[in-house]
């Protein structure tokens, strides 16, 4: 994984916008509406989601493979 | 993680904000604290928000700065108080489409001709959100709104041109979907001393979305993402291609002129200066 995805669960409303932006499909909503990480190996740490994230609950972090 | 810096500029203890999934005024307000970030002189006690009323001026509740929630369509007056009675303060102002376009455009039009130093931040969804969806002066001609089920017959404000024409001596615009720029644009509007004018265009999903048949959110935000043209470029297009929904986003106007305070300072010293 090259990125470190942290969501604040309490202030994400499920509105997709994260979802739509990841250009890799790494984001999804689970059944209670919520983003969910459901391929993180994918994400490329674009920081899209975080960028546009309307209620500031997704976070990324770029990860150094080596500090694993 | 790294907990953001710009946190410590939201009143944690009110977020999550009340506003709608999906709506864009959070977009707006981050990068308001963002460009706010970018300048040393403004700090959170000498920096002061005011709003009107309006889903976008509840912004100034999670703003944790000294805050003032005025009257609808009153901000700018409120602000310029504050301006006038303590000039050493940086006084942001965030307002809507209805909040300063409709019932505060007198209040408007007249804090560009005085030049005030404040930075005005529009939050443009074009519409009365909090409200249920009545039309505004920016509801685009045609578009439907609860008080326009045909369609809107008005024809819309600009409100960049508007502010530019009565005096402003900062205008520009950008969108929620282009937040590095909005963040750029507010910035510019910060250094400046005199009345600065950012519009923000932002995704109201639940009232104009809804009624204009707009999708999602997200559908929202790729409407401003294809239809925006940079300035630069908007220049050099020919008349027949400024087609359909395509507008201009970008400082529109720069300008420097005596700012507000600066001329009642020399009009007190023309009458003979304050007492000590
Ligand atoms: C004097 C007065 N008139 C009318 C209202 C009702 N009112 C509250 S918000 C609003 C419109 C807000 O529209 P806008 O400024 O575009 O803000 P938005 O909710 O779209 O962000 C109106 C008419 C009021 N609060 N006060
Ligand atoms: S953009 Fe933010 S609020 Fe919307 S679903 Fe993603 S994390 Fe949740
Ligand atoms: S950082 Fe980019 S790739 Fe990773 S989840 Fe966010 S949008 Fe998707
Ligand atoms: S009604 Fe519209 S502007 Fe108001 S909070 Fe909901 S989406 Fe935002
Ligand atoms: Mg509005």
């Amino acid at each position: 994984m090259k990125s470190d995805i942290s969501i604040k669960m309490a202030r994400c409303k499920g509105c997709g916008i994260c979802v739509a932006f990841c250009p890799k499909q790494v984001l999804a909503l689970d059944e209670l509406g919520k983003v969910r990480v459901v391929n993180g190996e994918a994400c490329i740490a674009c920081g899209q989601c975080e960028l546009r994230c309307p209620d500031f609950a997704i976070f990324v972090d770029r990860v150094k493979e080596a500090a694993k | 993680m790294i907990e953001r810096s710009y946190e410590k500029y939201f009143r944690q203890n009110h977020l999550p904000h009340l506003w709608c999934p999906g709506c864009g005024n959070g977009i707006a307000m981050k990068a308001i604290v963002q460009a706010i970030e970018k300048k040393p002189g403004f700090t959170q006690d000498n920096t002061v928000i005011v709003s009107g009323i309006g889903c976008s001026s509840r912004a100034s509740g999670y703003m944790n700065f000294d805050t003032l929630h005025t009257a609808h369509g009153r901000a700018i007056p409120f602000a310029t108080g504050i301006k006038l009675a303590r000039p050493d303060l940086n006084v942001i102002v965030i307002t809507g489409d209805g909040d300063c376009t409709a019932i505060g455009g007198n209040h408007f039009i007249h804090g560009c001709r005085r030049n005030v130093d404040l930075t005005v931040v529009l939050f443009n969804n074009n519409i009365y959100g909090m409200t249920g969806g009545q039309a505004s002066p920016t509801t685009p001609v045609g578009k439907k709104a609860t008080t326009a089920p045909y369609g809107s017959v008005d024809r819309t404000f600009d409100a960049c041109k508007l502010a530019q024409a009565a005096g402003a001596t900062y205008v520009a615009r950008s969108t929620a979907y282009h937040v590095p720029h909005l963040v750029n644009m507010i910035a510019g509007g910060l250094d400046n001393k005199g009345f600065s004018f950012i519009e923000a265009l932002v995704q109201c999903p639940t009232a104009y979305g809804r009624k204009n048949r707009m999708g999602s959110p997200a559908n929202m935000m790729m409407w401003m993402r294809d239809n925006a043209v940079m300035k630069a470029a908007w220049d050099k297009l020919p008349d027949e291609k400024k087609t359909g929904e395509k507008f201009p986003i970008g400082l529109f106007y720069s300008q420097s002129d005596i700012d507000y305070d600066t001329a009642y300072d020399e009009v007190i010293e023309r009458a003979g200066g304050a007492k000590k």
